[in-house]
């Protein structure tokens, strides 16, 4: 890998500057269900640019980001306009219009014969060759993409910061911001030409799938993280200046080890932004994949374990001695499970101190005949309330009590009980032990 | 059943006040008064105009004709007297945030668009969760709330605005029993300190135990006055029953032509 500070430096800087200049805003596109405008704008923008250039005749940065505002804002302005006059759903509307001036910008476009627009770079950018155009500046010499990023950074960065409260409130409850004064209108299309003027900008440097990628993937990552606002938008200006860094270091290291000649780093970046999104889809503590496949687990095995205690005590209830040892192949076969699972959720039965082991098989502590006690009391008590209340088949009653009783609380139970009528036997004529 | 009180105690007065969804009528000449310091009920049938009502009396929806006056005011500078808590399905309960933060909304108002809050503003909505009986879930991250308790975080973000005015609208759609109870108990509180509370309401049955002003509503006022006085079997027929054909049908007529 050869990484040159000179080159790679301000690329990787262009880079973060772009990606967390765009999850600023794209937070609240996120958040207001509003991904799809991004996508919408940032192609839309095509004929602000050539009208801006088709009628000032000047190519300068200024009159392209005026025409880029104006369409950022006539796209939100139309999208709501075919939503409420055409009756059709707002994703719907917004393939519409952004379809229809994507397609009259690029007739514009090639109306215009002297406009050098490369498609292939209003793509993928130009991330590389970005140190060829440097500007001076107060702190030296600098890549003119990077001056300009900096400054559309900062910018979204103070708007957002400055306005925090409105955003906030006009996001999270629109008529409550309005009944309270704010400009919910003013705001909405103030995103759209943020989106759009952080759109164009980034355009030169890493073109139109990467703004976005960034417009979207990084918040949507924080999003699955946090639960509450602040820390989204931290942390998803963190991943995507993250995804940057790792995006450029991937595209410069990863071809020669694959034995590819290069990667396009803007491309690279995407895909590790989309890489931490699997990975917080995955991990995320909050409703990652992982922490609800362990929570059902752990679930499963909680309710095995009981199934255990409550064998336990129903043959208790037969046989004489009230903490009798049963084998655990007898248990196995009752409870038509393999070997394995039993074991482990035995295993967990012991740590709570509700079982212990013995030669013979497994046997019921007192803590444990208490807590078995209350689960067939909780048993009982379900079968006796939905027999009386929806007058299900005995064989139904069972499988329904089977599993309500994993999940009565005391509370529950003593609600239950005072609802039947206290009973002392359930339908099948069994005795409804008492809360221990 | 128009009350001739004097104009210091009006709290709401609404002037011939028609609204219009794309030509259609929703609320047709509405006038009428509402005495500060009542709990009212707004009350009528699905579609009747309810919560347009409430809205159209804070801009919160184009008028077509019609003033609203608010103690005394305009609406727009009386803003700060206003509390309006709108239907719970109305925002997106996943939103990052937490119990706190959503009843701190109620005060960005007061404490400034910019400035940091002080730490008086956050006992304030301490308090007020406390006074809806859910200051146990103020860190609570509010997709994880029941029904009942969206319902008491909103009305504690209400209360932190020390209004005068609080609109409510259908505070007690699906909300369990306790909810119910503990929202009409912070109402009656309300209306004890003199506050005029508004209510959007459908529930025939406990409408006489709640309220003590009623307004029946089904595109037009069909009666509105002192509980007493307008909760009649006569009204109610009037306002559910036969469905002001004839007004249905001219509407519909004049949408007709007006689409072409």
């Amino acid at each position: 890998m050869f990484w040159y500070w000179q080159v790679d430096g301000w690329i990787a800087l262009a880079g973060t500057l772009c990606a967390i200049a765009c999850a600023l805003v794209g937070n609240f596109l996120v958040l207001r269900r509003l991904s799809l405008i991004g996508d919408a704008i940032s192609h839309a923008v095509l004929p602000g640019i050539a009208a801006a250039f088709l009628w000032s005749g000047s190519r300068s940065q200024f009159v392209a980001l005026l025409g880029a505002v104006a369409v950022g804002m006539i796209t939100v302005w139309l999208t709501e306009l075919i939503r409420r006059f055409g009756s059709v759903e707002e994703s719907a509307a917004i393939g519409v219009v952004f379809t229809a001036l994507f397609a009259l910008g690029i007739m514009m476009v090639s109306r215009a014969e002297h406009v050098d627009l490369d498609p292939s770079c209003v793509l993928y950018g130009n991330l590389e060759t970005i140190i060829l155009e440097m500007v001076p500046t107060p702190l030296g010499k600098m890549p003119l993409v990077v001056v300009e990023l900096a400054c559309i950074c900062c910018f979204n960065a103070a708007v957002l910061a400055m306005f925090y409260r409105q955003w906030t409130l006009s996001t999270f409850d629109p008529t409550m911001a309005q009944a309270q004064g704010i400009p919910v209108g003013v705001f909405h299309y103030a995103l759209a030409a943020m989106v759009a003027v952080t759109c164009i900008i980034s355009f030169r440097a890493v073109g139109n799938i990467l703004v976005v990628a960034m417009l979207i993937v990084p918040p949507a990552t924080a999003y699955l993280l946090c639960n509450r606002l602040a820390p989204m938008i931290w942390i998803s200006a963190l991943f995507a200046g993250i995804a940057a860094i790792f995006g450029h270091l991937s595209a410069i290291s990863l071809p020669h080890t694959i034995g590819f000649k290069s990667a396009n780093s803007a491309a690279m970046i995407a895909v590790v932004a989309g890489l931490l999104l699997l990975l917080a889809a995955i991990f995320s503590p909050k409703s990652g994949v992982l922490v609800r496949w362990l929570a059902q687990r752990k679930l499963s095995r909680r309710i095995l374990g009981e199934d255990i205690l409550a064998f336990l005590y129903r043959e208790s209830e037969v046989s004489a001695p009230a903490l009798a040892t049963v084998s655990i192949q007898a248990i196995a076969d009752r409870l038509k499970i393999s070997l394995s699972p039993l074991s482990n959720a035995g295993r967990d039965m012991m740590r709570s101190g509700y079982l212990t082991s013995t030669n013979d098989g497994w046997a019921l502590t007192p803590d444990g005949y208490r807590h078995a006690q209350n689960l067939i009391r909780s048993h009982r008590l379900w079968e006796q309330f939905l027999s009386m209340e929806t007058g299900l088949g005995d064989h139904r009653l069972h499988s329904q009590a089977e599993s309500l009783e994993h999940y009565t609380s005391s509370e529950l139970r003593s609600q239950l009980d005072r609802t039947s009528g206290s009973p002392s036997i359930d339908p099948h004529g069994k005795q409804i032990p008492p809360e221990s | 059943m128009h009350s001739n009180s004097d104009e210091t105690d009006v709290a709401i007065e609404i002037s011939d006040l028609t609204v219009a969804y794309q030509r259609k009528p929703v609320l047709w000449e509405i006038n009428l008064k509402i005495p500060k310091g009542s709990l009212v009920g707004i009350v009528g049938p699905n579609g009747a105009g309810k919560s347009t009502l409430m809205k159209a009396m804070i801009d919160l929806v184009p008028k077509v004709s019609g003033q609203v006056k608010v103690l005394g005011g305009a609406v727009a500078s009386q803003r700060h007297k206003i509390a309006y808590v709108p239907q719970r399905e109305s925002v997106d309960w996943d939103f990052p945030a937490s119990v706190l933060d959503v009843v701190m909304m109620g005060l960005y108002r007061e404490a400034g668009w910019f400035w940091p809050m002080k730490p008086a503003h956050r006992e304030r909505a301490l308090a007020a969760l406390d006074q809806v009986g859910i200051s146990d879930l103020a860190q609570r991250q509010i997709s994880q709330l029941s029904g009942g308790q969206q319902q008491r975080t909103f009305l504690a973000r209400a209360l932190v605005q020390s209004a005068e005015v609080f609109l409510l609208d259908e505070p007690f759609a699906a909300v369990d029993a306790a909810t119910e109870q503990s929202i009409i108990d912070v109402l009656r509180q309300l209306q004890a300190q003199g506050k005029t509370i508004l209510v959007v309401h459908h529930d025939l049955h406990t409408v006489p135990q709640y309220f003590d002003f009623l307004v029946l509503i089904n595109v037009r006022a069909v009666a509105w006055g002192p509980i007493e006085q307008t909760f009649t079997p006569e009204n109610l027929k009037k306002t559910y029953g036969g469905r002001l054909t004839i007004l249905d049908e001219v509407t519909e007529a004049m949408r007709r032509n007006a689409v072409r």
